[in-house]
């Protein structure tokens, strides 16, 4: 009832003001200037130097990622929206879009590193690999974020390689990778590959790919998996060791 | 803070002096000035085109890229200049702002361009001059309008029916868009009929009819054929009520559609009808009867749904409201003004026609619009000086805002035009995107060829470089890793409804005995159906002539044809009553040529035991589909 009168209040007003620019002869008014939006926050990275000290990335090799970086993204973050729609256009069947011509290198070379690690519809995925870059939890990945996570995959340490992985995988970042964590990032995973398989994907097969992961990773049998366990089964892990070293040399 | 300001900082600082003799207390200390005295040119080199600045231009504006230590990241040692990789025309105006302080807007570039550029060297587009700040705006103005319609029509028209969709929905559909079913495009033309049919009855039923014998008044037809008329209204207004009530069943919102005006325009049509209907024979309300009937003419108003002219010329009368109203309130003030004025200079006359000023109106009306009808005339010499004005002034008052409405309807006009043009050639773009999409698919399979024979000829991993960019190889290299990750491997449709076909099919025969395709390991055919190796290596050696053409159609067995004009020449067929109800999904056979390469496919994973006979275990999965001619036949081979 309180919604009807006011509806009706509404109405009355505006025929009020519709007769009035009527009687004055006001033409209509320009009612979208308000929606012109102002351009989104434009951020700037730090200065090479300061970026250069972070990461293991000499400068010449920080500015060609940043002219990469500022063009898909002009102003200075990725939102989760867009980084889904790069991410999707790698997986020909994986995503709405169909692979545009002007894509930068460092994406995909980075894409590489996460891939040998073992481990619809790419956005799923895309969604966890945001999460895992997006270290501040805001919401969007600044140039440096971007930066910091690529030196530790591409140049880092065995152990930091792991424990990224580790944190991309825990995704409730509680400090144990739990069967859910693991089956929602191996369907993830398996969703990029799209319908069109050979063999064809089964229903079944995600939760395999999860019950091999943790025979071989849980040494204790608690059910979750923690940091220690991890990079140890890892680096018992041969065939895992020499695909590493196959992406020493990505970028 | 604006260029002229910091360029004027000094000044103020060094008037500062002027306050010391009155200051309370000691002065601060300056901030100490690092930077070096002396101003250097900055070089910077867009696509080509070397530009020179001062690096104190640069530094007036420290939030823009240019002004900032972002551009460091641009600095190219080797030549000591800044790059950047963008159009060297906007970039002209670009400095200019630094320079000038005032961003101008180039009227002959697009204005997404511009704004692409703004976005880039970090510039807010809102300190465009006030010079240029209109043209901005309208253009930005119309460009998202004009976006937003073809989003809006690309997706409102011809979006595909989602596939649960209830019997409702699917009714809405049908009444929205006619085109999409056959029953829809009838019901359309149905009642497009019994519209015009109704309203011609309407007319015709006042011309006047031979009166009937005994009489000599001539009778409107309506009334001799009385019953004829009646049981003809009758059919349209059922017609017309069915469909009413139809639309409002399947509307998603009853609400809003009832507030419509189509549908306030379907009910004003009927219900004269049954008002008609419960009205007693009475001669008191039979005057307010006949009023009702005129509301019967409003049918011709449901034509609006069948003409999309009518729609256009609707829309414009609606967006112009603002002008018609002014007109319309220009004009009543004119009539009133001289319809006194002529009334008072006719007021002495003897038999004057100006009996009162309402009755002057009439004749201010009929002169206004220059009509004439010459039945009130004044005789008066003032009368007729002023009729004289009010005729010429007339004119200009109704010529002023017709250009208006003109210029909106021919811009709704070409609107809907483009709307029509771009979803005509909506088709060939979405069936050229789907190729492209193909494109990629098969260049990656035939990438895995490739690798396959690099490794068997060669044995070391040197691939055949075949006009593929680094980009690609990459591009490759990623998707082979997730393949190895999940173990499966990518295929593409048509491939896979192949696969799904010879699973579901071999899944039936009995012959086949340890079908490993049903637990999706990747070979089909070591060993389990010898008259399937057979079929293959016949293949192989009918095909080992056959070049990797993408011309060559080999076919073996037609489970399915869209298309003819190949005929089908070799039947082999295991089963020919395939049941094709797989579950696959819905797969259209679409067509394509299968073109069987001759050298067997990559052998899968290392982990599978070396089979005796080379036997391509993708020999399905590597025929490559090739897009481009699509009327060919659909081949399964069993």
């Amino acid at each position: 009832m309180a919604g009807c009168t006011s509806r009706c209040q509404q109405g009355v007003l505006k025929l009020i003001q519709s007769v009035q620019r009527l009687l004055s002869g006001t033409l209509s008014k320009d009612k979208t200037d308000e929606e012109l939006e102002m351009t989104t926050v434009c951020h700037r990275p730090e200065g090479l130097d300061q970026l250069e000290a972070q990461t293991n990335f000499s400068k010449q090799e920080l500015q060609i990622l940043y002219r990469g970086f500022k063009n898909e993204c002009p102003s200075g973050v990725v939102n989760e929206e867009t980084f889904k729609h790069i991410y999707a256009q790698f997986f020909p069947h994986g995503g709405k879009y169909w692979p545009a011509s002007a894509l930068f290198m460092c994406w995909e070379q980075a894409s590489q590193v996460f891939l040998v690690f073992w481990a619809a519809d790419a956005s799923m995925y895309a969604h966890y690999l945001f999460n895992a870059f997006d270290t501040s939890n805001n919401g969007s990945i600044k140039f440096k974020d971007f930066v910091v996570g690529l030196s530790i995959l591409l140049r880092g340490t065995l152990r930091e390689k792991l424990e990224w992985t580790f944190h991309l995988y825990d995704i409730n970042r509680d400090g144990y990778i739990n069967r859910e964590e693991m089956t929602e990032i191996v369907k993830a995973i398996y969703d990029m590959m799209g319908k069109y398989t050979y063999p064809a994907l089964k229903g079944d097969v995600p939760q395999q790919h999860v019950d091999i992961f943790f025979q071989k990773m849980d040494k204790n049998k608690d059910g979750v998996v923690t940091l220690e366990e991890f990079v140890l089964a890892c680096q018992e892990d041969e065939t895992m060791m020499r695909s590493m070293q196959l992406f020493e040399n990505v970028m | 803070m604006a260029a002229g300001v910091a360029t004027w900082l000094p000044f103020a600082r060094a008037a500062a002096v002027g306050w010391l003799p009155l200051a309370k207390k000691t002065m601060p200390k300056p901030p100490i000035d690092n930077s070096s005295r002396s101003d250097e040119i900055l070089y910077v080199n867009v696509s080509g085109v070397r530009f020179q600045t001062w690096k104190n231009t640069l530094d007036r504006y420290p939030d823009t890229l240019l002004g900032s230590s972002e551009k460091e990241f641009f600095y190219n040692e080797d030549t000591q200049e800044y790059f950047f990789d963008r159009d060297p025309e906007m970039f002209r105006h670009i400095l200019n702002f630094y320079r000038t302080g005032k961003l101008h807007y180039p009227r002959h570039e697009c204005i997404q361009a511009f704004d692409e550029e703004l976005a880039f060297y970090g510039i807010v587009p809102e300190i465009i001059g006030d010079c240029c700040m209109e043209e901005y705006r309208d253009r930005k103005k119309e460009n998202q309008e004009r976006l937003a319609e073809d989003t809006e029509a690309n997706e409102a028209m011809d979006a595909p029916l989602p596939p649960h969709s209830t019997p409702r929905e699917r009714l809405w559909r049908a009444f929205e868009n006619p085109h999409t079913s056959t029953m829809a495009l009838v019901f359309y033309y149905v009642t497009g009929f019994f519209i015009a049919v109704s309203v011609i009855a309407n007319v015709v039923e006042t011309v006047p009819c031979r009166p009937p014998k005994g009489s000599v008044k001539d009778l409107p037809c309506g009334e001799k054929y009385q019953l004829a008329f009646f049981c003809m209204d009758t059919a349209c207004v059922l017609i017309f009520t069915f469909e009413y009530l139809m639309r409002l069943f399947a509307a998603p919102s009853r609400c809003k559609f009832m507030r419509s005006v189509m549908s306030v325009i379907d009910v004003v049509a009927i219900m004269p009808y049954y008002i008609g209907l419960v009205m007693p024979e009475n001669e008191d309300v039979s005057g307010a009867f006949v009023t009702l009937r005129v509301f019967r003419v409003f049918r011709i108003f449901k034509f609006s749904r069948h003409s999309q002219g009518l729609r256009i010329l609707g829309y414009t009368l609606k967006s112009c409201a603002s002008e018609l109203g002014f007109l319309l309130f220009s004009l009543t003030m004119a009539i009133i003004i001289f319809a006194t004025v002529m009334f008072y200079a006719e007021k002495g006359t003897k038999g004057s026609t100006f009996t009162s000023i309402p009755a002057s109106f009439w004749y201010t009306i009929v002169t206004m619009t220059t009509l004439g009808y010459g039945d009130m005339v004044p005789n008066t010499i003032a009368g007729k000086i002023f009729g004289s004005i009010c005729s010429l002034s007339g004119v200009l008052v109704i010529a002023l805002p017709v250009p208006v409405i003109v210029s909106n309807f021919s811009r709704i006009y070409h609107q809907n035009q483009r709307a029509d043009k771009m979803r005509a050639q909506q088709k060939v773009r979405l069936a050229r995107i789907r190729m492209a999409k193909k494109g990629t698919t098969n260049a990656f399979l035939q990438y895995k060829e490739d690798r396959a024979l690099g490794d068997r000829d060669s044995g070391s991993g040197a691939l055949c470089v075949k006009n593929k960019s680094t980009f690609e190889h990459q591009h490759h290299h990623l998707l082979h890793c997730l393949e190895k990750t999940t173990n499966h491997e990518f295929t593409d449709e048509l491939n896979y409804s192949e696969l799904c076909i010879t699973e579901s099919v071999g899944f039936r025969t009995s012959r086949s005995t340890s079908l490993s395709s049903q637990q999706g390991a990747p070979n089909h055919s070591t060993g389990c159906c010898p008259r399937r190796v057979r079929r293959r290596a016949a293949m192989r050696l009918a095909n080992s002539t056959v070049s990797v053409s993408r011309g060559s159609v080999q076919e073996l067995d037609t489970l399915h044809t869209k298309s003819t004009h190949l005929p089908p020449q070799t039947r082999s067929s295991l089963n020919a009553q395939v049941d094709l109800k797989l579950n696959c999904g819905e797969q259209d056979f679409s067509a394509a040529i299968i073109s069987i390469p001759t050298p067997p496919a990559n052998t899968p994973d290392d982990s599978l035991p070396p089979s005796p006979a080379v036997i391509p275990t993708g020999i399905l999965r590597t025929t490559r589909a090739t897009a481009y001619t699509s009327d060919t036949i659909k081949i399964s081979s069993l």
